[in-house]
């Protein structure tokens, strides 16, 4: 299962070159940059673990392009996003953040329903790649 | 997968394929669209390119006039300018032919006495790579050792990367680089810099230049202990002394740019005073005329406040030789230790 998740989700997988444009697109809007990964693409896990520190003050995407390498080097099986935070007051808010790696098998999700009390139903979502251990989920 | 989206990939896909297609991201649709026109219709061996439209087309020679103009002197160093842009210039060139020669490597050192230009010509230099287009954002990031190297153990390598990241799509200039090595302290986190820098300078060699600067034999046991450092760095720029002529000409310009002037009897006076100047310690070139002309300007509003009365247009733009003739400079002809004159 494809998991769909922030910014152009629904679309191919972006190139090098359509990331750099839309890297490009926050830098011009001064908005700072950080690469992130997860093990764990459950919907509520909105707090991924950050690749180095976010990027101030860069002005090409290419710095961009290489962290995302150097990360997708040292995290092969990982999802992989960019997220900009728009620091602005007023919004002080991630701004934009796609997928730019998503692990070659996605086996996604089962459907969990909870008898509870009063006959009613309780929906779960789990990952079937959460079973295993973090850092193994998605193979090596 | 749903047709249209398979049409939207095909469509991106080409930009990506094209190999030169990295270094020109997020160019306008306009000059992407020139990526692909020349890369992928390769002209023929018998159809000709105007070299002569094609410099005009890129005002390159707008920005060296402009360096011919505002630089005086540094004769080696415009030339070697001169030839990178025609390198680069032909390059282009080259590639319609669909002839794809390697990307020249263009990390610079620049050696040479203090005040003689260096950061100046760096500045200039990042503007010409970008107009040539071998630069995306022609920025300069100038920075030292305390910019690079860490403080604690694990504090080096993040800390420079995060530099460099700052400075790709322009250009890095290290301001006495030397200071990176220290030859005394084994441990020192400096290595570490040099390290990463050396890395990132072969693997980034697309988004980014480096030059190192500083004075001449520092630098050069720099790339003794260094040799790997050298060897990438293929242009190894000496900055010369100015001549006693060249220093009067700098000084004639900084005093036009700020809306002063001298008559010939003072421009006579800080010639000699420039000869005097020249042969004292630390001399620091157009920094010392730079200095020189700030204080003559300071004399010069204490003679106008101290003159008071009614001044006109000319009496605020003139330098006297009198507000050149005070300096200590003048005061002891024998040079000994001497500390800087005021």
């Amino acid at each position: 299962m494809r998991i769909t998740q922030g910014a152009f989700s629904y679309l191919p997988d972006l190139t090098e070159a359509e990331i750099g444009l839309q890297v490009q697109y926050a830098i011009d809007n001064g908005w700072a940059i950080a690469v992130e990964l997860t093990d764990d693409p459950h919907p509520r896990n909105t707090y991924w673990e950050m690749w180095g520190l976010p990027m101030f003050e860069i002005s090409s995407p290419s710095a961009v392009l290489h962290e995302i390498d150097r990360c997708r080097q040292a995290f092969p099986s990982h999802y992989v996003r960019v997220s900009a935070y728009d620091a602005s007051y007023g919004r002080q808010t991630t701004a934009l953040s796609f997928l730019v790696q998503r692990p070659e098998k996605e086996p996604g999700f089962r459907l969990d329903r909870q008898e509870r009390s009063d006959r009613r139903i309780g929906y779960q979502l789990h990952a079937y790649a959460a079973d295993r251990p973090h850092g193994e989920r998605y193979g090596a | 997968m749903d047709p249209p989206l398979g049409d939207l990939r095909s469509e991106s896909g080409s930009v990506a394929d094209d190999p030169s297609g990295s270094s020109e991201l997020a160019v306008g649709k306009g000059a992407q669209a020139a990526i692909e026109l020349y890369s992928e219709t390769g002209l023929g061996a018998d159809e000709t390119v105007d070299i002569t439209k094609e410099r005009e087309a890129s005002s390159i020679d707008e920005v060296l006039d402009r360096l011919d103009a505002d630089l005086v002197g540094l004769a080696p160093v415009k030339t070697r300018i001169r030839e990178i842009s025609a390198l680069l210039l032909v390059d282009r060139l080259r590639r319609r032919y669909g002839l794809h020669s390697a990307r020249p490597t263009l990390h610079m050192c620049f050696t040479g006495s203090p005040g003689t230009g260096k950061t100046t010509v760096a500045l200039r230099m990042a503007e010409i790579l970008k107009r040539l287009g071998y630069l995306e954002k022609g920025h300069l990031v100038a920075v030292s050792r305390d910019d690079l190297v860490g403080q604690y153990i694990g504090h080096t390598a993040p800390k420079t990367r995060e530099v460099i990241k700052r400075a790709m799509g322009g250009v890095l200039f290290i301001d006495e680089a030397y200071y990176l090595y220290r030859p005394e302290n084994e441990r020192d986190y400096g290595q570490e810099t040099i390290e990463i820098l050396l890395q990132m300078m072969e693997s980034q060699r697309q988004d980014l230049v480096v030059i190192l600067a500083g004075y001449k034999d520092r630098m050069d046991t720099f790339f003794r202990s260094n040799p790997g450092m050298s060897s990438r760095i293929a242009h190894h720029l000496d900055f010369p002394d100015y001549t006693l002529e060249e220093l009067a000409a700098i000084g004639r310009l900084m005093l036009a740019e700020q809306g002063y002037e001298m008559g010939s009897e003072a421009e006579a006076v800080f010639a000699s005073y420039l000869e005097r100047r020249m042969r004292q310690p630390r001399f620091a070139n157009a920094r010392s005329v730079r200095n020189a002309l700030e204080r003559a300007r300071l004399r010069h509003a204490d003679r106008l406040m101290r003159g008071g009365g009614v001044l006109r247009k000319a009496d605020l733009v003139r330098l006297e030789p009198e507000d050149l003739l005070k300096s200590r400079v003048f005061d002891d002809p024998v040079i000994s230790g001497a500390a800087t004159p005021t």
